[in-house]
Parts: structure tokens; sequence; C-alpha cells
């Protein structure tokens, strides 16, 4: 068939094979997207799990979750009042924040992506995350980006949402969160969110300094300010970086 | 009440950073200095969050079961283990120092 096609009509031939090849792009960027996305889901059971036994509510924990709906930051939110208490709640919701900043600058780009209509552009704000924005920016062509972006993040929203409230009913039966290691696994839980970021001396290095920064500054300032100064302090060295070194790789994709 | 004035002000906060993306012109923000202290910011601070959730007390700075839990945790990361088996993994290493008493 194909041959015959391409000795009538070669126009139509190409016409055919670039719309197969559109499809198995789609195809590829939509199961990258629920791959990625369940796998990130999971996590979410720790997070629910987690915030119930720091003690927050089940509903205070399924908020955070859907409104917030940025790991890092929701697991720093949490991390800070658990050690600070209410007290803390000022630096925890500026933590949360900073953290969030990325997802500003994945907006960005992804503005142009999403295409137009307030509501469309709304889901796709609360959706815009490190993983839809890796996912999407990963593909080759502006339509697979598109799937790409939609399937990831709203496979994302509903995994994670969904894993957070069986972690939080998990979480309401475990009681003291040190005998089952909780406290451990938050640590791990930041850990795993640098990991993926640790990809060039830069960022080791900033890493490294934070992490002493932090170290002395415990001791002397309450719970969630050394959180602070690192913050202020990284703003800082970023600019400095940039005027000295202004071309050295940045990474926007990650976990 | 108070703790729920801050879960929805952080949430709000978060949000409105995602949906800042969406309505300031491209031209204004995106530069490279903005990505960069984005990126510079988001590891200092995940550091930062690693370090004190691992040592910080309520006195101040000790070492207990958190720190094995997070040496298993990295070699774990180190050879690509899916997040959810390094979770899984300190956790139990923490509570199983602490169920045989070896560390606090």
């Amino acid at each position: 068939m194909s041959t015959v096609l391409t000795s009538e009509n070669p126009k139509l031939t190409s016409r055919l094979l670039a719309k197969e090849f559109d499809a198995a792009h789609l195809r590829a960027a939509r199961s990258q997207g629920i791959q990625v996305g369940l796998a990130v889901s999971l996590y979410g059971i720790s997070f629910g799990a987690l915030a119930v036994a720091l003690g927050f509510s089940v509903p205070q924990t399924a908020v955070l979750s859907l409104f917030m709906f940025s790991g890092a930051s929701q697991f720093a939110f949490i991390g800070i009042i658990a050690s600070g208490g209410v007290a803390a709640a000022g630096a925890a919701i500026a933590s949360a924040g900073l953290l969030g900043v990325r997802n500003g600058l994945y907006a960005l780009r992804m503005s142009s992506l999403v295409g137009s209509g307030l509501w469309k552009r709304m889901a796709a704000a609360q959706l815009t995350i490190d993983e839809s924005t890796a996912v999407a920016i990963a593909q080759t062509d502006a339509r697979a980006a598109r799937h790409g972006f939609w399937t990831t993040g709203l496979v994302i929203y509903v995994g994670w949402n969904l894993a957070t409230l069986v972690g939080a009913l998990a979480g309401n039966a475990i009681g003291d969160v040190r005998a089952w290691g909780l406290d451990a696994v938050a640590a791990a839980a930041f850990l795993a969110l640098l990991w993926p970021r640790l990809s060039a001396r830069e960022p080791v290095a900033v890493a490294c300094v934070a992490a002493v920064v932090t170290m002395l500054l415990i001791p002397i300032v309450p719970a969630g300010i050394p959180v602070l100064v690192v913050a202020v302090v990284s703003i800082g060295v970023a600019i400095y970086r940039h005027r000295v070194a202004p071309h050295a790789p940045h990474r926007t994709e990650g976990a | 009440m108070t703790l729920w004035i801050a879960v929805v002000g952080a949430s709000l906060v978060v949000w409105a950073l995602k949906s800042a993306g969406y309505v300031v012109p491209q031209r204004f923000v995106e530069s490279a200095v903005m990505s960069r202290v984005a990126a510079v910011v988001t590891v200092a601070l995940l550091a930062s969050l690693v370090v004190s959730q691992t040592i910080q007390t309520e006195s101040g700075v000790g070492i207990d079961a958190r720190l094995p839990a997070l040496g298993v945790a990295t070699v774990l990361l180190y050879y690509r283990a899916p997040f959810l088996v390094v979770l899984v993994a300190a956790g139990c290493v923490a509570a199983g120092l602490r169920f045989f008493g070896i560390l606090a």
C-alpha cells in the first residue's frame, strides 16, 4: 500500500508518515507522564503519614496537598512547624514560599505551551511542579510537550492527593513519630529531593555550605530561622555567582 | 485555629507563585539571574532542611538514630533506589535502632 502511495502521491505519504510519527510522540509523552506520575504519587503516602504524626489534622494535611501541591514546600512547612511549633509559622510559610519560587519560573516556560482560557490556565498553574515541567521540556515538539505536561500534572495531582489521604489515615494510627522512625523519614525525604539536583560542582558546593551554616546556627537561633538565613545568604551567593560565572549550567528539572 | 491560618497562608503563597508565572509578561521576569537564584535557593534550602531534620533536638544539636538512617538513605540514593524505598529504609533503620535501644 505504501509503495503505491509513494509512487502515486509522495506528498500524501509523507503526510501520513508524519501523522504516525506525531502519534508515536504523543503516546511516548503520555506514557512517560503516567510512569513519572505514579512513581511520584506513592511518595504522598509518606507525606500524609508524617504530617498527621507530627500533629496536623487529616483535613489540614489534605488541604496542604490539594492547594499547596508542591512536595518540597509541603515537607518544609510541616517539618519547620513540627520543630518550632506555631511560633515558627512565619519561618515555615517563608520557607515553603522560597521553595515554591522555582514553580513560578517553570510557569513562565509553560505559559505559552498550555494555551488560553482562564480556567485552563488556572488549572495549569496548580499543576506546574518539577515533574510536569521536566516531562514537558523533555519532549521534542510542542504538542507532545503539552500532552506530557497535562498527563504528568493530572496523574500526580490525583495520585498525590489520594496517597496523602491514605497516609494521613494510616498516620492517625501511628502515634509516636520517633518509635516508627518517621523523623528520619523527614530527613531522608529532603535528601531525596536534593539528590537529583547535585549534578554539578556549583550545587554541591552550595549544599555543603548551606549544611555547615545550618549546623552552626541551630544551637544559637530559634527553630526555623537557620533555614531562612541560609535562603537569604544563598540569594546573595546566586547573584554573585551569576556575575562571576554567568554561563554555568543550571538544571530546571528534578524530582 | 492558628495552625489552620498558617496552613492556608502557606498554601496561598505557593499557589500565588505558580499563578504569577502565567500572569506576568515573560520578558519582565525570565532572566538568567532569576533562574540562577531559584536553582541555588532550592538546593541551599533543601540541604539546610536535611541537616536541621537530622541533628536538631529540643535542646539544640544532638546525634541520634536519625543520622545512621540518613547514611543508609545516602547509600540507597547513590545506587539510584526508588524514593519510596529510600524513605522506608530510613524509617526502618531509625525505628530498629530505637527498638533495640542502640540509639535514642
